[in-house]
């Protein structure tokens, strides 16, 4: 590894800690009084936003295709691992939480993949409108299924899931998810897949296998979003199929697109910022589609590539550019 | 017809697009090193054989095979991992991508790391990562491209554009070049240029080449043997001066000018 690639790596490593410190001394202290679980409730929330966001960024951004069904994927991950960790309590098995955690994040996260392979390998033989059709239909069909299924609750909320997603370990996870991301983007996975966008013809005639890279973005996709849904289900506790409508997925899709499709940076800000908003102004509740289709028309109409375009923030980047010593933004790799 | 083995070879290929046969009983034997042109007035059917030699097309009828392998159903890729390779007449580059990027692209068949490596950043990503870094840039040196190299691919001007198609061509590895109307809207200094490019990639890489061309003055002074192409269907074949003596050509084709 290039030495000085390690050091920019470690300042960012060392950003992620400091802000999970900072959290710490927000949220484990009298800081905050009695909101204190309130303000927790929203950043929780918020962090799993951030994980479906820039898994779904994956696919509308890097891809350049559309997913309107992302939230059904979602509620794999959030059925899939609640099912086994129910299962596993009430077969009396103790564990630690951390490790029950860990449990639901892998099995939300494989078998949502799993899913995710399954609906790729025939859906991304379309383009355009036809595959938006498609994953529209899928959401549809899974929530159908949930709501029939006797293990999941059979058209009742599924209720009295364990409680584990504690702040710090969604935050770690999130946090290794942003990563992962970020790394898959900037390799040559992700040079075929914006090649792919770019034009696909080319992209085969420079002898790119186009629907291997394809299937593959859409399942590590469906991985993260597995994974968003499984730490979902154990903060949330109790499900219910209709959560995961068209409009969950449209929400995720409008923070995509306010944030910039192309930027996992974006990703994060729009997830975090439209998931905590509507929360922050609550007596704005009842308009909050409202202002999500406004905000997409303004984003459109002044900037279409979404607020941070392709930037991608990376704080060894920032600081150059503070101390002025070299131009800033994120480089590749 | 030159006496060495075919690198590429067709027999009788054609393709039909709902009754309307775009071309018909296609032959062509290209042999190791050759540089062969071909030729035909607008819609006679060129970059359509383009599209069936390199598997974006499935042929209705005919045959080819590269290295005497059978190329029938495979999906371009795979045709381009083969060995054939080409341009396209309305240039196809990643125009957001830097112009590095669009030759690295064509270089991922020998990248081998996969997603564990991507994602942890292992010794052999760096490893290949900069291996084909180095290879890319030393391709855009023989362009005199290499200063461009984080240029965004769309940025550049309409000649380099071209060449930067025809780098990331060879960056596929290939045997065969398919090059389609590479001097189109080429000014002459321009076009000299590109001379001068295919004369170095044919010295440096022993290629063979098939080019569509309109330029009559490049394809004679260039070609060993031209193919002319009327309707979907081969006309004549020849050296440049049994082509440039043919009365059916003449008529069909030069004389129409
Ligand atoms: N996908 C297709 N569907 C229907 N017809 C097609 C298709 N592709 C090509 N054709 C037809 O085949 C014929 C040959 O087209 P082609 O593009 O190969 O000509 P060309 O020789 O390359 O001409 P030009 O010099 O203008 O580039 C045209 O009549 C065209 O309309
Ligand atoms: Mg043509």
């Amino acid at each position: 590894m290039p030495k000085a690639r390690k050091i920019d790596y470690i300042i960012n490593l060392a950003g992620v800690i400091v802000l999970f410190f900072l959290l710490m001394f927000i949220f484990d202290t009298e800081l905050l009084g009695r909101v204190r679980s309130y303000i927790q409730g929203i950043v929780i929330i918020a962090m799993i936003s951030i994980v479906m966001v820039c898994s779904l960024n994956l696919i509308t951004g890097f891809m350049g295709e559309f997913s309107l069904g992302h939230a059904g994927f979602m509620s794999i991950g959030a059925y899939s691992s609640a099912v086994v960790t129910m299962a596993l309590e009430n077969a009396g098995i103790i564990l630690p939480d951390l490790l029950l955690f860990l449990i639901a994040i892998v099995i939300g996260g494989i078998i949502t993949a799993l899913m995710g392979v399954l609906v790729g390998i025939p859906a991304l033989r379309l383009r355009g409108d036809y595959l938006a059709i498609v994953t529209i239909a899928f959401a549809e069909i899974i929530r159908v299924a949930f709501t029939n299924f006797q293990i999941t609750g059979g058209g009742k909320t599924l209720s009295g899931i364990p409680k584990l997603s504690d702040y710090h370990y969604v935050y770690v996870i999130t946090a290794i998810s942003v990563c992962v991301m970020y790394m898959y983007v900037r390799s040559r996975f992700g040079r075929c897949v914006r090649a792919i966008r770019e034009d696909y013809i080319a992209a085969s005639a420079s002898g790119i296998n186009v629907t291997y890279y394809k299937v593959m973005t859409f399942t590590v996709s469906a991985f993260f979003a597995g994974v968003s849904g499984a730490m979902y289900a154990h903060y949330i506790t109790s499900l219910i199929p209709t959560k995961f409508s068209f409009n969950y997925s449209a929400e995720f899709l409008t923070m995509v697109i306010l944030g910039g499709t192309g930027s996992l940076t974006g990703s994060v800000v729009g997830a975090a910022v439209l998931s905590a908003l509507p929360e922050a102004l609550r007596s704005f509740q009842a308009y909050r589609m409202l202002i999500y289709s406004v905000v997409l028309v303004l984003v459109m109409i002044f900037k279409p590539s979404g607020l941070f375009g392709s930037y991608e923030f990376s704080l060894p980047g920032v600081l150059r550019t503070l101390t002025g010593r070299k131009k800033g933004g994120a480089k590749d790799e | 017809m030159s006496n060495t083995t075919a690198v590429l070879e067709a027999k009788g290929l054609g393709v039909e697009f709902g009754g309307l046969k775009a071309v018909s009983q296609f032959d062509i034997s290209i042999g190791d090193g050759e540089l062969v042109g071909l030729i035909g007035p607008n819609g006679a059917g060129k970059t359509t054989v383009f599209n069936l030699l390199t598997g974006v097309y499935q042929p209705t009828e005919g045959k080819f095979f590269m290295n005497g392998e059978i190329m029938n159903g495979k999906p371009t890729h795979l045709v381009v991992h083969s060995g054939i390779a080409r341009t396209f007449q309305n240039i196809r580059l990643f125009k957001n991508m830097t112009v590095l990027d669009n030759v690295k692209i064509a270089f991922n068949r020998k990248m081998k790391y996969g997603l564990a490596s991507a994602v942890f950043r292992t010794g052999s990503f760096w490893k290949e990562e900069n291996e084909i870094d180095e290879k890319a840039r030393e391709l855009l040196k023989l362009f005199h491209l290499e200063e461009l190299a984080d240029t965004k691919a769309g940025n550049l001007p309409y000649g380099k554009q071209r060449k930067l198609e025809i780098t990331r061509a060879l960056a596929t590895d290939m045997k065969v070049l398919l090059l389609d109307e590479p001097a189109a809207g080429m000014n002459p200094t321009e076009t000299a240029e590109l001379l001068e490019s295919i004369n170095m990639i044919r010295e440096k890489f022993r290629i063979s080449i098939l080019l569509i061309e309109h330029d009559m003055s490049l394809v004679m002074k260039i070609c060993e043997r031209i193919i002319v192409l009327n309707y979907g269907q081969i006309l004549a074949s020849g050296t440049p001066e049994q082509i440039a003596n043919n009365p059916d050509v003449i008529t069909a084709y030069l004389g129409k000018a």
